[in-house]
């Protein structure tokens, strides 16, 4: 195969696999965001948790960090969502029955708060270090047949989370879910209770977080705190479904392939467009001009198009179809 | 006794009086615009960057004409940037449901940072150069000349807001509407006018938290990150809405952060000083769990 042709393909199976991490990560935030309401500030926690969780989990024994139990993958996943899921459980008790500020105050200090203990516990997390050797699935596989077997575990994964959530928003759980977050009066009015449904969203879309966490740490096969940044961690998956959508699990997928399309391609062309107008440090500063424009871009879908490119489409009731 | 207080009271006290200053501005946004304004910190950086670069234009290093000379300028700068901010981004959305202004301002405090970071880079600076005098009193007291200044200058702005709350007609307007927007409208009030000096004075005082932490410590790009939970700890912890809640809260946590590093049992620090920044979410935590309102019963949403 021509090099060329070669070095591309590898770029766009790389630009797949980030952007089915990034679709699972946005799919459980709409779980939270979309369907209930809940914003969450820290997705970066939740992600992290997961993250950590199936590196511990997952690497050989290793004196620069806990764990190194060499569990098998599908094992730590679950293990990883299951504390997440314990976690988002205990700030919901908190902040559900607040005004939704407290719960967005809330997730954005769960998040610090954990890059505090991975940054301070060096024996446990290698600090500022990381955790490195992560494994991944089928990395033993010949180049490129081990890119290929992890973008499609990456896909399958990410199918199997549409399809759950798209099952779950069809269903009489998901009408009531939107019932509470369009009108929480007259849900309550009809005997819904409101607390236990949010929960149920929040510790759910918090699990799936996890998942796309665990993931993410296979394929960086290194992590630390950076990989917590509340830039690439919480608020481009927010950008990511406003502006593909929010509610609507097709514009949550869409958003976060082509957000991270627009994120990852930019950074290849930002810097060259930055010395035409001879900017010093040019390579540095187009990050801050990539970063800015995202958030320019947000505000603009927030003002303008607040429903996003795939508008969210409610089940039909199933009374109307004469049931 | 003496370094307890010289040590941990007094730079607790110095600590807590900038959380106070900074939350009286999330507290008043979060009771008047009723929306948790995330981008605040990043507004109070701007004001501490603006105000390094109008010390390197005027040469003035000394404190007198940081705070009472350049200060005042840095801080009409600013409010005209949270001005501009407000009318283009937050204005617009005033009508939609407020956590949407939240995701806005979510998406301004990554706009405003990348703004500082690209303009003037991410290399700590320094707005004092030097080491500062210390004076003792009594013998034992230690202070030194930067803590002094910054101490008065809070209880001076703190006390310009009670005069303003308490005997302005816009200070009775501000609290009117925290307690009650849809009486104050129907009352007649200019519901704009009360927006915009909400934001005067919010970005006014997180402008001096900045610079006096500036002041004490150095300037980089993620000094007001690092400042936002602890002054919606302080906001919560003083009841959402309550300019008095904020300033009692922010010298509460900044009090409690600083003593929790003290050899209270045996001689190690009680707590390790990396996990100071995890004293306001704990005290925030457990006020939620207790008593919402906060201790000045502020608004419960």
């Amino acid at each position: 195969m021509d090099p060329v042709l070669y070095g591309y393909m590898l770029y766009v199976i790389s630009l797949l696999t980030m952007g089915g991490l990034y679709a699972i990560l946005t799919l459980g935030l709409n779980v939270q965001w979309g369907f209930t309401g809940l914003f969450n500030a820290g997705i970066a926690g939740f992600f992290g948790i997961g993250a950590y969780t199936a590196a511990f989990l997952t690497t050989s024994p290793d004196s620069s960090h806990i764990g190194g139990l060499e569990f098998p993958y599908v094992v730590s996943w679950l293990v990883a969502m299951v504390i997440a899921g314990v976690i988002a459980f205990l700030v919901g008790k908190v902040c559900l029955q607040l005004r939704s500020d407290y719960l967005a105050i809330a997730t954005i200090g769960i998040a610090e708060i954990f890059r505090l203990i991975v940054n301070n516990e060096l024996w446990a997390t290698n600090g500022a270090r990381g955790v490195s050797e992560i494994p991944r699935p089928f990395e033993s596989w010949p180049e490129p047949y081990n890119q290929f077997a992890f973008l499609a575990v990456v896909l399958i994964t990410l199918s199997l989370v549409y399809w759950m959530t798209e099952i779950a928003r069809n269903s009489p759980w998901g009408r009531v879910m939107t019932a509470i977050r369009d009108n929480e009066t007259s849900a309550k009015a009809a005997g819904k209770n409101i607390e236990t449904f949010r929960m149920e969203g929040f510790v759910i879309g918090a699990m799936v977080m996890a998942l796309a966490g665990a993931l993410m740490a296979h394929y960086l096969k290194f992590i630390n705190p950076g990989t917590l940044d509340p830039l690439l961690a919480t608020f481009i998956v927010f950008v990511m479904l406003i502006i593909g959508g929010s509610a609507n699990n097709k514009g949550a997928v869409l958003g976060a392939f082509l957000i991270w399309t627009i994120w990852s391609a930019t950074e290849l062309y930002a810097a060259d467009l930055l010395s035409l107008f001879n900017v010093e440090d040019a390579g540095i500063r187009s990050a801050y001009v990539r970063i800015f424009l995202i958030g320019l871009l947000l505000q603009i879908f927030l003002q303008k198009f607040p429903q996003g490119i795939l508008p969210e489409k409610r089940p039909s009731s199933p009374t109307k179809n004469g049931a | 006794m003496a370094e307890f207080i010289n040590f941990y009271l007094i730079p607790g006290i110095v600590l807590g009086s900038i959380y106070a200053l900074g939350a009286i501005g999330v507290t008043l946004t979060f009771g008047i615009l009723r929306f948790a304004n995330f981008a605040h910190g990043e507004i109070m950086t701007l004001g501490v960057y603006i105000t390094w670069s109008l010390i390197q234009l005027s040469g003035f290093n000394s404190m007198v004409h940081i705070f009472l000379l350049i200060m005042p300028v840095s801080m009409l700068l600013t409010i005209l940037a949270a001005l501009l901010i407000d009318r283009g981004f937050y204005k617009p959305l005033r009508a939609s449901h407020t956590i949407i202004l939240v995701i806005a301002s979510f998406g301004m405090m990554l706009m405003v940072r990348s703004v500082t970071q690209f303009y003037w880079g991410v290399q700590l600076k320094t707005v004092l150069p030097g080491i500062q005098p210390r004076m003792t009193f009594f013998d034992f007291l230690n202070i030194s000349a930067k803590h002094i200044w910054i101490i008065c200058g809070a209880l001076v702005l703190m006390y310009a807001v009670h005069y303003l709350l308490t005997y302005t007609k816009i200070g009775k307007a501000m609290r009117a509407m925290s307690d009650s927007p849809e009486l104050a409208r129907l009352t007649g009030i200019d519901t704009e006018r009360v927006v915009l000096a909400t934001w005067i004075i919010g970005t006014a005082l997180a402008v001096a938290a900045g610079v006096f932490l500036a002041v004490d410590t150095q300037v980089e790009t993620m000094m007001g990150f690092n400042l936002l939970l602890p002054m919606f700890a302080a906001a919560i912890l003083g009841g959402v809405g309550k300019p008095y809640g904020a300033m009692a809260g922010g010298l509460i946590i900044g009090i409690a952060e600083e003593l929790s590093s003290y050899p209270w049992i045996g001689d190690q620090a009680l707590l390790s000083p990396g996990y100071k920044q995890g004293i306001a979410f704990a005290i925030m935590i457990l006020m939620l769990l207790w008593r919402p309102t906060g201790l000045f019963r502020g608004r419960s949403f």
